[in-house]
């Protein structure tokens, strides 16, 4: 047979088959049982562990930059309203400033028209009064003219 | 007669073989100088390459040395 | 501690690279021996291709030294019955086949180095019955790496059950956790598909299983120096297994695209089936072919290289000589990993090949 006659280098022999073969499977069993299953689990919840902190610390990192945003959103907010009340307050004193010295001018007009309104009284009393003293006068002195006469 | 034929086919093996793995080498080198960031993957790669045309080399060995034994 | 196991990598290379050397001076010793044997018994000269296929060949026993070497038991069953004894009872101080008397008369056949059963006038018996399951060499160093194997990688275990999964991987563990990922990311995931972890256990035990050996033949001292990965008894093993776990899981899609190749005329359906057919086959067979082809010729080239020292008969010959064999010595380094990452790449692609679902075949229209 041509099997048979091969050279001993590349013609497998019987004995060596069936120790391999038997090596072989020990080896497939023993270490598939008791090596690379709890290896590649360890491997592989090792590694889902790091994945797991990965994505963990982006979404921290990313809740961070959220709270920041939301922080600086605040901010802007608040420093937004206290422009805002600033010119409201100033729109008030305005306002305020305003009313007063329009209520003040209305005042002052009326203490002088008042105050006029008084003098031209007092004027026209003073003048009435001196028509009258000055017809008094004078009847006085037609009369001290006509006594005498 | 047949020891010397079966040298021959070994050598003409060879010959392929050197070829093959000079044009592997060529392809690489170009690649690195190319690409130069990609040298690791290029060198593992043309190592594969390398080791698959040697195979065949030493497979022509083995016939040559099965055809020594059976013509002998 | 994280770079223990590198450290101890690096000194068991370096030791490897020493003993290559002082392998040189042991082979000289052994070479005035041989030519004072060649003087007393008549023995031929030194045959480079005899040596070279000494070592990458099987043996009953296990060279340590010099003369010295471990007997390894020797188990036949032959129609007499099972038949146990111990290896150096084949050989004589000389180092020359000797018979057993046993249930049977045994001897080493010189050329295949296995052992026959001697009928009564001392001739070679080929028609009896002879099956050989002796703890050669090779399937010591088998053994021995099935051991070092499991004592690795339940340690790693045991260690990330220890450990837990929150602290970071400490000294082997560290060195081989990256080459599991690799086999995981870079092999399976890839290739295999979202139905990968099925496969895990297989592909692991296959990489880290032909890489062990292909590591252990690389030793050229005692627990390694068998060319076990490099033989082909192993990788055919291999290949066969591979071989069964793909047609196995191999769903209906597949068996059509061999046997009735969707997308193309009827005429070019039936040109394609046998081609398709035989592919099934000569995936594994390459499989086979190409990890022992590659692991055997680093041996060779290796021991050519040494030997180029006592083909010349000079000394000086070992100043080109051994350079270049631990040259050679470390692009196998790198081919012991790069094969075993072969291997199972390719298996792992011609599983997913198997299980490849439908859709994809609507992508290529």
């Amino acid at each position: 047979m041509f099997f048979l006659d091969l050279d001993p280098l590349v013609k497998p022999d019987l004995g060596l088959i069936i120790w391999m073969t038997v090596t072989f499977f020990i080896v497939m069993f023993v270490l598939g049982k008791y090596a690379w299953k709890p290896i590649l689990k360890a491997v592989h919840t090792r590694e889902n562990k790091i994945e797991d902190a990965i994505t963990q610390a982006a979404k921290v990192q990313a809740e961070m930059a959220q709270l920041k945003n939301d922080n600086e959103a605040l901010l802007t907010k608040a420093r937004e309203e206290r422009a805002v009340m600033l010119k409201e307050a100033k729109d008030i004193k305005d306002k305020i400033i305003n009313e007063a010295k329009d209520q003040a001018k209305v005042e002052a007009n009326k203490i002088i028209t008042d105050a006029q309104a008084a003098i031209n009284h007092q004027k026209m009393a003073a003048l009435t009064e001196i028509k009258n003293q000055v017809g008094n006068l004078v009847i006085e002195v037609s009369e001290k003219f006509y006594a005498e006469s | 007669m047949v020891g010397s034929i079966a040298a021959i086919g070994a050598g003409l093996a060879a010959v392929g073989a050197g070829i093959g793995i000079g044009q592997i080498g060529k392809g690489a080198t170009e690649g690195i100088a190319r690409q130069p960031e990609a040298a690791n993957d290029l060198r593992s790669t043309m190592l594969i390459a390398a080791a698959f045309v040697e195979a065949v080399a030493l497979f022509a060995c083995v016939i040559a040395f099965l055809g020594l034994k059976l013509g002998a | 501690m994280a770079f223990k196991g590198i450290k101890s990598l690096l000194v068991a290379a370096l030791a490897g690279f020493l003993l290559l050397n002082s392998g040189v001076a042991k082979a000289q010793h052994e070479g005035e021996i041989k030519a004072d044997t060649t003087a007393t018994h008549g023995e031929k000269e030194f045959d480079i291709t005899e040596t070279i296929m000494d070592h990458v060949k099987d043996s009953y026993g296990w060279h340590l030294w010099g003369h010295t070497s471990v007997h390894l038991p020797v188990m036949l069953y032959t129609d007499k019955g099972l038949e146990v004894f111990s290896s150096k009872n084949l050989r004589d101080e000389h180092h020359q086949p000797v018979v057993y008397n046993g249930k049977n008369s045994y001897k080493l056949n010189h050329e295949t180095g296995k052992i026959e059963i001697l009928n009564a006038d001392g001739t070679s018996n080929t028609t009896a019955k002879l099956f050989d399951f002796s703890i050669t060499k090779n399937v010591a160093t088998l053994l021995l790496s099935m051991l070092l194997v499991c004592i690795i990688f339940l340690s790693i275990a045991k260690a990330y059950q220890k450990r837990g999964v929150n602290s970071a991987p400490k000294g082997l563990q560290s060195f081989l956790e990256p080459i599991i990922l690799f086999v995981r990311d870079d092999i399976a995931k890839p290739n295999i598909g979202p139905k990968y972890t099925k496969y895990m256990p297989f592909l692991l035990s296959i990489f880290f299983f032909i890489w062990l050996n292909n590591m252990l033949g690389l030793i050229p001292f005692f627990p390694g120096g068998a060319n076990l990965s490099g033989n082909i008894a192993f990788t055919m093993v291999l290949a066969l297994i591979v071989f069964v776990v793909v047609n196995v899981s191999a769903n209906k899609n597949y068996w059509k695209h061999i046997f009735w190749m969707p997308g193309v005329a009827w005429p070019m359906k039936l040109f394609l089936a046998p081609i398709e057919l035989m592919g099934v086959f000569i995936k594994p067979i390459s499989l086979m072919i190409r990890l022992f082809a590659n692991i055997t010729a680093g041996h060779i080239l290796v021991l050519a290289l040494i030997c180029l020292i006592f083909v010349f008969k000079a000394v000086a010959a070992a100043a080109v000589a051994v350079p270049f064999a631990v040259f050679i010595y470390c692009i196998e380094l790198l081919v012991a990993f790069l094969q075993a990452f072969i291997f199972t790449m390719l298996t792992a692609l011609y599983i997913g090949m198997a299980i490849e679902e439908h859709h994809h075949e609507e992508a290529h229209h």
